[in-house]
């Protein structure tokens, strides 16, 4: 494998890792708080499906992020109102809203575009561009070059590759999903809204009688959660694919769920966690089976792996994921 | 003193929460431009209204029986068992090597073959977790899920790289040979003088989960074991002040809802497709989450809920057919079951104790 190679894999990892790590640290948030959230899953796919049906009409990929983010969070207030309000079981919430994404996002696609549950592709102004760096290798230059952007870079030195395809030509969403990390870090870590949400998550009844609101709090936390998830299904529909797809999200809502707990329940852990998981999906994609001195590591293994990881990691043989204390218990106000 | 009547937990709650996810069902066919009362005819006369959509009723019923029953005997011991989908694929491949691999003389002996076969590798699937759950405090929920995604991973790499036929394409293993066919209802009826469609697929397979339901009754409200499985789940502290070690009843109880999961697949992998094919599940794991939830965690209520949804199941493949209304309606109509009947069960309870406590007071 040539160096251009590995740098290629590692764009590619970047790419597929923003939807996780936008969705993981969605996770984070709710989960801090004490409300466990499986339908991460669910709620991209809603953004997925609204990004790309309203950047499809309107023809505005903004539009389009916007839907996404508001779809995303009226199924986190669906599930604030199932877990927080009524105490019902968080768990079966979130399994009800995973369904609910699953039919609803065809079913209406289908009504609207009757183009069998998927919305029509996107062009121009309803797809993110890639975010071209200075002094990058990018579109301008082959169009003054006439050679394409792959033979430029090719041509190109080794810091010059890695300038100009790793880390140049994202759409904005990859950066503004690894800017989320440290200002996730910063919100939970250095701020007192951070503090509270985090003492919410491991001792509720502590947080009440300091005369703070409990189910506020929580509210918050959840209203987070879907605005991230938002933003996550609205790249697959508008960044990293050109439209929705029924199903498009693919069980990327419980790997983050698995890098989530990989990262137990850390923002900056939680982006090695995504990127690992990231690189998986692009080895997995790029070289199917992968033959390692006449041993045959087939693409099936390569794509369970970060549920491998996962199980391993709980099982808590190599370093023990304890979740907030309080995670997934209803908050019932002591009378 | 209970705050309801008993009649009113076990019939009039679940109607209720029935009525409002079909009242919105509703609301979603206006939406999407086509008459719900048109729908719901179609519905019945497609998945009622002959024997064939009776044969294909019953079909999806029994393999939402199986998935349903793993998910009550499982709730029971108050664990939730979201590993069904998984566990029923790790079934199909146990039907699999049980059909494939050893030359049955008749289906009665190929048929006890692959339920045990099924069952065990069912069972098995759903061990780790429950290991798991009960040594290490790992979170039952996230590991069963993870375990649905690495069955999935496991089936495709052994439909592809073992069980495909030379010269095939398709990720599926080989048909099963001739002595391993299941009687379908039209094989059993006939000699009776009841005619019954021949292309439906409802088999020999509904009357084993209506001898499963029998079982699991017996097991839980009849036998010790049961007994501690439902402690365990009222109050493991209690349980364990009676002397009942939580370690197993987790993992025993597991090991059933993961065999009942995995049996599954003798209907749909032996009775119906007579192979193995890639997405043999179609989802019936998850469907039992919302027949536990529906039928009370009861066998008799799991029946009904299962009749219930297999009809949605039927009808909805005939709305598909026949109307602009995708088959992901059912998908809709099983998440509103889903969230009323389990997530927002207390939206409906809270008003109904009140008014009956209402009532009560003003007997009194």
């Amino acid at each position: 494998m040539d160096f251009l190679t590995l740098i290629q894999v590692l764009d590619s990892t970047l790419r597929l890792a923003t939807p996780l790590l936008l969705a993981c640290l969605a996770g984070l948030y709710s989960e801090r708080a004490g409300i466990f959230d499986i339908g991460l899953e669910g709620k991209m796919l809603v953004a997925a499906m609204f990004a790309g049906a309203v950047a499809a009409v309107s023809g505005n990929v903004w539009m389009g992020l916007l839907a996404g983010i508001a779809a995303s969070m009226s199924l986190s207030a669906l599930h604030g109102i199932a877990s927080i309000t009524f105490r019902g079981n968080q768990l079966i919430s979130g399994v009800a809203i995973n369904f609910l994404a699953a039919g609803m996002t065809v079913l209406v696609a289908q009504s609207w575009f009757g183009q069998g549950g998927r919305t029509p592709s996107l062009m121009g102004g309803g797809r993110f561009d890639g975010i071209e760096l200075p002094f990058a290798i990018g579109p301008k230059d082959a169009a003054l070059s006439d050679l394409s952007v792959t033979k430029l870079i090719e041509q190109a030195g080794p810091i010059q590759q890695v300038y100009s395809e790793l880390i140049s030509g994202h759409t904005i969403l990859v950066y503004v999903a690894l800017l989320c990390v440290p200002a996730t870090w910063w919100l939970l870590f250095r701020t007192r809204f951070g503090l509270r949400l985090r003492a919410v998550g491991e001792a509720p009844e502590a947080v009440d009688t300091a005369g703070v609101s409990v189910v506020g709090l929580r509210f918050a936390a959840v209203a987070i959660c879907g605005v991230l998830c938002g933003v996550a299904g609205a790249y697959l529909a508008t960044g990293l694919q050109a439209g929705f797809v029924k199903d498009m999200t693919a069980g990327r809502g419980f790997i983050a769920l698995a890098a989530l707990i990989f990262a137990k329940w850390r923002p900056w852990y939680a982006l090695s966690a995504t990127l690992l998981f990231g690189l998986l999906q692009a080895i997995a994609v790029r070289f199917q089976n992968i033959e390692i001195g006449g041993f045959v590591i087939p693409v099936q293994f390569t794509e369970s792996l970060p549920y491998i990881l996962t199980v391993v990691i709980l099982a808590g043989f190599v370093g023990k994921a304890i979740p907030p204390r309080a995670g997934g218990e209803p908050y019932v106000k002591e009378n | 003193m209970e705050k309801m009547p008993r009649w009113a937990d076990v019939v009039l709650i679940p109607l209720i929460s029935l009525l409002l996810a079909a009242f919105i069902s509703a609301l979603v066919i206006i939406a999407i431009g086509e008459d719900p009362i048109a729908a719901v005819k179609l519905m019945i006369n497609g998945a009622l209204g002959s024997t064939y959509g009776w044969g294909y009723t019953l079909y999806y019923a029994t393999n939402f029986i199986f998935t349903g029953l793993a998910v009550a005997v499982a709730f029971h011991a108050r664990m939730f068992n979201i590993g069904g989908e998984g566990q029923a694929m790790l079934g199909g491949l146990g039907v699999a090597i049980a059909c494939l691999y050893i030359p049955w003389p008749h289906w009665t002996v190929a048929l006890l073959a692959a339920i045990v076969m099924s069952g065990l590798l069912g069972a098995a699937w759903a061990a780790i977790p429950a290991y798991l759950q009960a040594k290490r405090g790992s979170h039952i929920v996230i590991t069963t899920i993870m375990f649905n995604f690495i069955a999935a991973g496991l089936l495709n790499y052994v439909l592809v790289n073992v069980m495909r036929p030379a010269g095939s394409m398709d990720p599926a293993s080989a048909k099963f040979p001739e002595p391993t066919h299941l009687p379908t209802l039209h094989d059993m009826l006939t000699p009776l003088g009841i005619s019954f469609s021949k292309a439906a697929p409802a088999n020999v397979s509904l009357f084993v989960a209506l001898i499963a339901c029998v079982l699991v009754w017996l097991l839980i409200w009849r036998m010790k074991l049961g007994y501690e499985i439902r402690a365990q789940g009222h109050s493991e502290s209690a349980a364990k002040y009676a002397g009942i070690n939580p370690t197993r009843i987790i993992i025993i109880s597991m090991l059933i809802s993961g065999g009942l999961a995995g049996a599954m697949a003798i209907n749909n992998v032996m009775g119906e497709a007579e192979r193995l094919v890639m997405n043999a599940t179609e989802g019936a794991g998850f469907i039992g989450i919302a027949v536990a939830l529906m039928g009370r965690n009861h066998p008799f209520g799991v029946v009904l809920a299962a009749v219930l949804f297999g009809f949605l199941y039927q009808g909805g493949a005939e709305l598909a057919l026949w109307t602009d209304i995708p088959r992901e309606l059912i998908v809709v109509i099983q998440a509103l079951v889903i969230l009323f009947t389990g997530a927002l069960d207390n939206m409906v309870r809270m008003p109904l104790e009140r008014i009956f406590l209402a009532l009560r007071k003003e007997r009194n």
